[in-house]
């Protein structure tokens, strides 16, 4: 039994910032670390976490039979064909959320804790039942974002409510980041975003194509593709959660080599 | 407010500013409001009973006196910027006599030293 489980909440209040993409590549990378990792499906209305890690196919029972009793945690419980370490709970049906109480969630949460490392909660979007559910169930949590005006504000009334529930720590990764339009100054900042939130940076993700060409084949870029950029930053935050000391990135100067120098000189704060 | 060097030179070409930097301009503005669960109504109405109780004490430019939600490290704070007209003598005039006011408008955190 795994005393120390840690129990991370996936969660970012707009849909469509990359909760789902994070949890699954998030869940590959410490996997291959070595540690026993489940990745939680909470999105029980629209679930996707599946989908992106290829295992759609080989669902049996969901969390829902499991909190019904009609069958065991390891029956339900789908193990990744490539990375041993990872299993997936799948979400239950949607009418689940008529019954579905923190409580519930708490206890299936408990009943991973009992064999995993990690457990990573993929959140629903919205700060309505569905996410408040989840956040019973949580310890930490990890907040996605865009640098983008809806995306930050939304955050924003999330990390609100994990403050007030007491979760923590809470941590911030900014995906879909374009160094080209961030060094322009045409997108919020690593500062902005980081200033306006008040939360630590646990990690950047660059825009990639190659996420969405992951998703069509069902393989998160963390299996196959580790040379993507998106790849190695999800793996940058994989190690960042297990402690190490992995510098940041700085996006001004990866956007390109001529004329990075005086655009950083352009962002330089006066006042 | 943050300001960076692109910002400025925008400012002295009289260009328009970044687009980052107007995001950051209206997210802050708009996060201080939903971080008080405060509708522009009752800060309307705040803001009007403020300026009120200031009233009583020292005579305030109305039409100049601003009460804003600022937000900074999650901390949201009431500012109150409210001109207090003074006398010639350089003296915070009190309301009751009421007739010449001369009063050029200050800002309030100006210290009284001629008096």
């Amino acid at each position: 039994m795994a005393t120390d489980t840690r129990v991370i909440l996936i969660c970012s209040g707009k849909g469509g910032v990359g909760k789902t993409t994070l949890t699954a590549n998030l869940g590959i990378s410490l996997a291959r670390q070595g540690l026993t990792t489940a990745v939680l499906d909470a999105d029980f209305g629209l679930r996707n976490l599946d989908l992106l890690l290829g295992l759609e196919n080989r669902i049996v029972y969901t969390a829902q039979e499991v909190l019904e009793e009609e069958c065991r945690l390891d029956q339900a419980l789908v193990k990744h064909k490539q990375e041993s370490n990872l299993s997936l709970l799948p979400a239950g049906n949607p009418r689940m959320l008529d019954w579905l109480k923190p409580d519930d969630m708490k206890r299936i949460v408990d009943m991973l804790k009992e064999q995993f490392n990690y457990v990573l909660i993929d959140c629903p979007a919205g700060v309505e039942d569905g996410f408040k559910n989840a956040m019973a169930a949580s310890q930490e949590a990890i907040v996605v974002t865009n640098p983008e005006v809806s995306a930050v504000r939304d955050a924003d009334r999330v990390i609100g409510l994990l403050n007030t529930n007491a979760i923590k720590p809470v941590q911030l990764v900014l995906n879909r980041v374009r160094p080209k339009m961030m060094a322009n100054q045409e997108m919020l900042s690593i500062d902005d975003v980081t200033d306006i939130l008040a939360l630590p940076l646990l990690g950047l993700v660059l825009e990639d194509e190659q996420v969405i060409v992951s998703t069509n084949r069902g393989e998160p870029l963390t299996l196959n593709s580790v040379n993507s950029p998106a790849a190695k930053c999800y793996l940058n935050i994989a190690k960042r959660l297990q402690g190490e000391d992995i510098p940041l990135i700085d996006p001004v100067e990866e956007s390109s080599g001529f004329g990075a120098k005086f655009r950083k000189l352009m962002q330089t704060k006066i006042f | 407010m943050a300001m960076t060097l692109r910002d400025i030179i925008n400012k002295l070409l009289r260009r328009q500013p970044s687009s980052a930097s107007t995001a950051r301009e209206r997210l802050q503005l708009v996060l201080a409001h939903d971080r008080s669960d405060l509708s522009t109504e009752l800060l309307d109405q705040m803001r009007r009973e403020i300026l009120d109780v200031v009233a009583k004490y020292v005579e305030i430019d109305v039409d100049e006196g601003a009460v804003s939600l600022e937000t900074e490290d999650r901390m949201t704070a009431l500012v109150a910027n409210l001109p207090i007209k003074r006398t010639m003598t350089g003296q915070i005039k009190l309301k009751e006599p009421k007739n010449q006011s001369e009063g050029s408008s200050q800002e309030d955190e100006v210290t009284d030293q001629n008096s």
